[in-house]
């Protein structure tokens, strides 16, 4: 499965035209400033709305094609839709509107009902079928949306800001539920959002949305590495590293641990801001630091601030003054300590 | 400098200017009510009630309200909707016309279906020849007129309550491969549910009191046409106040009793 978009759309303030691929199983995030037209796309793909000129083609059946007068309605796409705010039925039951779509397609009350349940239980919502959607949680009616999108098999699954509803506290975990959900799913996922955060964790590829145009297509860590513009180096200025915590250390590979202010256990996400990073020639000391030796593989100049990659068994990037640049001498190939302090470094459950 | 709500000060003294009219106002709206539950001949209540005429009148009222709101509500919400949610040409157009029948006097409506539904009608006549039917002085002619004044009413209500429901919810719909009819039945019509019902029940209430396209178009023919409004208005002619009064007073009864159900929704109550 697969899904290859061509799009371009005039609406008001906002002028699209940007073209997407997306691959068997990926997840590819759509990230940018509010107004950029990311929403705008989901509508599209999910047949919501007609673009001006474009070719949609998912699975080598051809949704759109403008050419041709081809649009095929929302409703025989076979897409998943979940929104930022749900929209679960307000008047259905957590299991009704999981089987809403079952139903929708012909099939009986009982079995859609129990292929609902079945699908809730995989949420772990199992004991809360009854419930209307005023009386899930924010997590609870996020996973029920889900489900809903799910059960119908869409060959292609939209998600708008799925995390965005979510007060700060529940949102780490949700999140990494989102995350095993999206691994499991074998469909295009295209997300939408406008956190780097979540961008840098769900996504296998980040597709950046500037004003209606794609301005960087890649990796996290291409990204990351290499931002192409001063809105790109701002909003993935992160460093995301993977790894397994045990109290107040977060052990990556065999070879480094980092230390970090709160308990976690289990595999984490540990993030740091490039701008959290010192560098120095000198091993640092001070007990709340981590501290790794690595070597400079790249220096770029963004705005007032040189980001620098560093190599290493922490692989990482740092964004550092040029007068300090000038002061280390930095340049590729050179041997340099990077330290963070452990309360700079955010750990999410991976 | 921000608005603030007008609250009567404690010691406001209302200008003579101002109290004169607004107690006249006042009084002309209350005394007629006063006076029917003043003169009501309540030791002789039962029996009055229990009469032939009224009681014909009174079933034959609740039966033909009942029938033209379930009339009004199959055909009013789809009208609704599709004044709503689609892009039928003329909309605005067609919008208005439906209000007329709102400010129109209901003879002129009683006059129009009989022009347009009368043996010799533009419809009518059609209707006679074809299949020797004839609406007018039928209780299906009742039916008709209380619908003509009754069904804005439903169809304002219904599209209002669209318009505020969020059409996101359709879309979601449509992405779970719904096809318009289920959307329209399992997720458009349960949101706006509490519009139908207080549309219906404005709709009944209207249909309730029509008095003037009913005996335009279906006449005052005791048992078959003759509803409250013109019962009441036939016994006053015939000098029976006593049964004028008591059918009044059921209809005030009906008035209030909806006003206060739909409180919540029509009457600010401030």
């Amino acid at each position: 499965m697969s899904l290859a978009a061509q799009l371009a759309l005039a609406r008001g303030d906002l002028s699209l035209d940007l073209s997407l691929d997306v691959g068997t199983g990926e997840v590819v995030v759509l990230l940018g400033p509010n107004g950029a037209g990311k929403s705008t796309v989901l509508s599209t793909l999910a047949g919501l709305l007609r673009p001006d000129t474009g070719r949609v083609v998912l699975d080598g059946v051809v949704l759109v094609d403008t050419a041709a007068q081809v649009h095929v309605p929302a409703r025989q796409r076979q897409v998943g839709l979940v929104v930022q705010d749900y929209l679960l039925f307000p008047h259905l039951s957590a299991v009704e509107n999981v089987a809403f779509g079952l139903r929708s397609r012909g099939n009986p009350r009982g079995p859609a009902r129990a292929t609902a349940a079945r699908w809730l239980e995989r949420m772990s919502l199992g004991g809360l079928e009854e419930r209307r959607p005023h009386e899930l949680s924010g997590g609870q009616a996020q996973r029920v949306a889900l489900a809903r999108a799910l059960a119908v098999d869409p060959r292609m699954l939209l998600l708008d800001e799925p995390l965005a509803a979510l007060d700060a506290g529940t949102r780490p975990a949700v999140r990494a539920d989102l995350r095993r959900h999206l691994r499991s799913y074998r469909g295009c996922t295209v997300l939408v959002t406008h956190d780097p955060l979540e961008a840098m964790v769900l996504g296998d590829r980040i597709v950046v949305l500037e004003q209606g145009r794609v301005v960087q297509d890649g990796s996290p860590a291409e990204l990351a590495r290499h931002p192409r513009t001063g809105y790109v180096a701002r909003l993935v200025g992160l460093n995301l590293l993977r790894g397994d915590a045990r109290g107040r250390i977060v052990t990556l590979g065999s070879r480094a641990a980092v230390a970090v202010a709160h308990d976690a256990s289990g595999p984490v996400h540990v993030a740091f801001a490039p701008a959290a990073v010192t560098l120095s020639l000198e091993q640092p000391h001070g007990s709340a630091r981590n501290a790794w030796s690595g070597r400079v593989s790249d220096v770029e100049r963004h705005g007032d601030l040189v980001r620098i990659t560093v190599d290493g068994p922490v692989p990482l990037l740092a964004d550092v003054t040029p007068l300090a640049v000038a002061d280390l001498a930095l340049g590729p190939g050179v041997e340099v300590w990077a330290a963070v302090k452990a309360t700079e470094v955010s750990v999410y459950p991976a | 400098m921000t608005r603030r709500p007008v609250r009567p000060a404690a010691d406001a003294r209302v200008p003579v200017v101002l109290l004169v009219p607004a107690l006249l106002g006042l009084a002309l709206l209350l005394l007629p009510m006063v006076a029917l539950v003043v003169r009501a001949p309540w030791g002789r209540l039962p029996e009055v009630v229990g009469s032939p005429e009224v009681l014909s009148a009174v079933r034959l009222s609740l039966t033909t309200a009942t029938i033209t709101t379930a009339l009004c509500v199959v055909c009013g919400v789809p009208l609704a909707w599709l004044l709503a949610r689609t892009n039928v040409p003329g909309r605005p157009l067609l919008r208005a016309l439906i209000t007329v029948p709102l400010v129109l006097p209901p003879v002129i409506g009683g006059v129009a279906l009989l022009v347009a539904f009368g043996r010799r009608g533009l419809v009518g006549e059609w209707l006679y020849e074809a299949f020797g039917l004839s609406l007018p002085f039928t209780t299906a002619a009742v039916v008709m007129a209380q619908s003509f004044v009754a069904l804005p009413f439903l169809v304002v209500a219904v599209e209002g309550a669209l318009r505020t429901a969020d059409g996101r919810y359709e879309d979601v719909a449509a992405t779970l491969g719904a096809s318009e009819w289920t959307t329209f039945r399992r997720v458009t019509l349960p949101a706006v549910a509490p519009g139908v019902l207080a549309g219906a029940v404005l709709c009944w209430a209207r249909a309730l009191g029509e008095f003037g396209a009913t005996v335009t178009f279906a006449g005052s023919f005791p048992g078959t046409t003759r509803t409250l409004p013109p019962a009441a208005y036939a016994a006053i002619n015939a000098g029976q106040v006593e049964v004028a009064i008591v059918l009044s007073l059921l209809m005030m009864a009906v008035s209030i009793t909806v006003l206060v159900a739909l409180r919540d929704r029509w009457v600010n109550t401030g």
